[in-house]
């Protein structure tokens, strides 16, 4: 970890009752220089904050939204709850994928995609719905989710 | 961005306006006058006015909310807490993202007068992780109310007053919108429900007397304070007053959200979505997020409040409708269904986390054709013991819209047995 995602770091302390508080803030800080939060990292925060190194892993593999392996350039995450199904989202990221050449939990081969289905995203109104990174793609057809993708860097 | 909602009435009159989700617009519009009242109250007498009012918390559980602040002790030597439930993540629900977007503010608010009524330095708005701009609206909201001395030590003109405001983000787990679970996550941990008791308010974040509301429910109390009591029992019934934003999804012809009080029949709003899709016959209703029984067709003039909805084998939970159409197989639907729940079970008791996984498993078999005698009966048999004997209520929430299924639409899963391929060919891939 680089010394100013430390210091990042040090700074929620007070923000919470006790340090552990900040873990979650912390874990992305930590994530947000390479993607994901590997074992050597992990270890790196646990220190940061007096933790056994197996608890900052506990908590990393229970959130979705937190990863140990390299991951694509950007995430493409296709919601796959009701209100979307019922919406075809399903036959969209299937399609995607095929587009894509590669499977929900699967990176495309130049490094640059990682696609995955997610629970509702809270945009069951404008459905079906997809997630670019930390961006919100809503109302989409294949046509649309095609072109958003295929943009990407 | 969602779009705000095709019906209004005051919570969402001005979400078109994106100035209302900014200090001075908020304040053109009446805003912060609520807590204005608030301060110049005896706490008491604030929490008397919210319990009055019959406001029932928006989070799904109904609880009332005046009662809850009750609970807080009134001397404590230790810091006591607000947490504001922002972790919206029941498939359905898209009510609370848009006050966060829209009315950041009337959150806000809302969270400074029940600090003033109960006593709480401090509040942590718990946001889920994938509301990225929500959390963006509240934080810029919060800054705004810091640089005005209206928030800290002896804020908004009030000696003796101090609070905090600190969002925190989630990282992508249901279970962290169960409020203990969510208590779990904020200390940092994996976010793993509590026994109860001890309640929130004797033991909650980090051991700390603590009172977790809605998003919602705070974004109502500003107007309760400000318009009075029999203003908003002037809106919804008797036992469940106000308005709340119905959100609408699925198969009709506008998906949205729309403002209504509580107890506007179901079919009411879902003619204001446009009505079914195509013209097409309704089969089934969700009406209450993915976690509440689903409802037949013939279903459609009950109202929308927990009490009409409960005599009718259902519950209002967050009033995320959910609306299926003729082509919609049923067991494809217990699919998505149990699939979600065996994703997000915590996996802490055995019945939840071995029941979602069967729900799972057997409704993969029945819809591919490969249903074994017995199937349904176990099926049928499976929700019973999975409910009321788990550490929270998301095992019955796993529990009932299987059963609610089963119990209106048995016909679907009969014509998948045995070993049948699906008949609802133009409905949703799976
Ligand atoms: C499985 C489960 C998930 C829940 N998810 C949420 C949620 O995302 N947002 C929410 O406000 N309440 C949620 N709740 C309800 C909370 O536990 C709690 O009752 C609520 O936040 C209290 O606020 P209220 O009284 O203002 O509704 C959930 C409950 C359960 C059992
Ligand atoms: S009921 Fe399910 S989600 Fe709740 S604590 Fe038990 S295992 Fe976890
Ligand atoms: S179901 Fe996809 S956003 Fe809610």
């Amino acid at each position: 970890m680089r010394a100013e995602t430390r210091e990042r770091i040090e700074k929620l302390f007070d923000r919470y009752p006790e340090k552990r508080g900040a873990l979650l803030p912390a874990l992305y800080l930590a994530q947000a220089e390479r993607g994901f939060v590997d074992r050597e990292a992990a270890r790196e925060v646990a220190e940061l904050f007096d933790l056994a190194p197996v608890e900052v892993m506990e908590v990393l593999t229970f959130y979705n939204m937190f990863h140990t392996e390299p991951q694509g350039r950007h995430h493409v995450y296709v919601c796959t709850s009701l209100p979307c199904s019922l919406r075809g989202s399903r036959t969209l990221l299937r399609e995607l994928g095929e587009h894509l050449g590669v499977g929900p939990g699967e990176t495309t081969a130049d490094g640059r995609i990682s696609l995955d289905r997610e629970e509702c995203l809270g945009s069951c109104g404008t459905a079906p719905v997809l997630r670019v990174d930390g961006r919100y793609c809503e109302n989409l057809d294949l046509d649309s989710a095609r072109r958003i993708v295929d943009e990407l860097e | 961005m969602i779009e705000a909602p095709a019906t209004t009435s005051y919570l969402s009159e001005h979400y078109a306006d994106e100035a209302y989700a900014t200090l001075s617009g908020y304040e053109a519009k009446g805003g912060y006058q609520g807590l204005e009242k608030a301060l110049g109250m005896e706490p008491a007498a604030i929490r008397e006015a919210v319990k009055s009012s019959g406001l029932r918390g928006r989070g799904g559980a109904g609880f009332v909310a005046g009662v809850k602040w009750g609970f807080m002790p009134e001397q404590s030597d230790a810091m006591k807490l607000i947490v504001c439930n922002g972790d919206e993540s029941e498939p359905g629900s898209f009510k609370d993202r848009l006050i966060m977007e829209r009315g950041p503010h009337q959150v806000l608010e809302g969270i400074l007068i029940g600090a003033w009524a109960m006593g709480a330095e401090r509040t942590y708005i718990y946001v889920r992780g994938e509301y990225a701009l929500s959390a963006d609206r509240l934080e810029r909201a919060i800054q705004e109310l810091r640089d005005k001395g209206k928030l800290g030590r002896d804020c908004s003109g009030k000696s003796g007053f101090s609070h905090d405001i600190i969002v925190h983000r989630g990282a992508g787990a249901y279970i962290c919108g169960e409020e203990t679970g969510l208590l779990e996550s904020l200390e940092g941990k994996k976010g793993q429900p509590r026994s109860k008791p001890p309640f929130p308010a004797q033991y909650g974040a980090f051991g700390l007397p603590t009172t977790v509301n809605n998003v919602e429910t705070f974004a109502h109390v500003p107007f309760i304070l400000d318009r009075g009591v029999d203003w908003f029992r002037g809106f919804g019934t008797e036992k469940s007053p106000g308005t709340t934003l119905f959100g609408v999804s699925g198969h009709v012809e506008r998906p949205g959200l729309f403002e209504k009080p509580l107890g506007t029949p179901l079919g009411e709003l879902i003619e204001l979505a446009g009505g079914v899709r195509g013209g097409r016959a309704l089969k089934g209703v969700g009406p209450g997020g993915l976690s509440m029984p689903i409802l037949p067709s013939s279903d459609l003039d009950v109202g929308m409040d927990e009490e009409s909805l409960s005599a009718r084998g259902s519950h209002l939970g967050t009033g995320g409708i959910m609306v299926m159409d003729e082509t919609t197989c049923m067991v494809r639907v217990a699919c998505v269904i149990s699939y979600f729940f065996r994703e997000e079970s915590c996996g802490q008791c055995t019945q939840c986390r071995e029941g979602t996984g069967w729900l799972h498993k057997l409704s993969r078999r029945i819809e591919g054709g490969r249903g074994q005698p017995g199937d349904l009966e176990v099926l049928g048999r499976l929700p019973k013991m999975m409910e009321a004997q788990t550490i929270c209520a998301f095992s019955d929430a796993a529990a009932w819209p299987i059963q609610g299924l089963l119990r209106h639409f048995r016909d679907d899963f009969e014509s998948h047995l045995p070993e049948k391929s699906c008949p609802f060919g133009e409905g949703f891939e799976l």
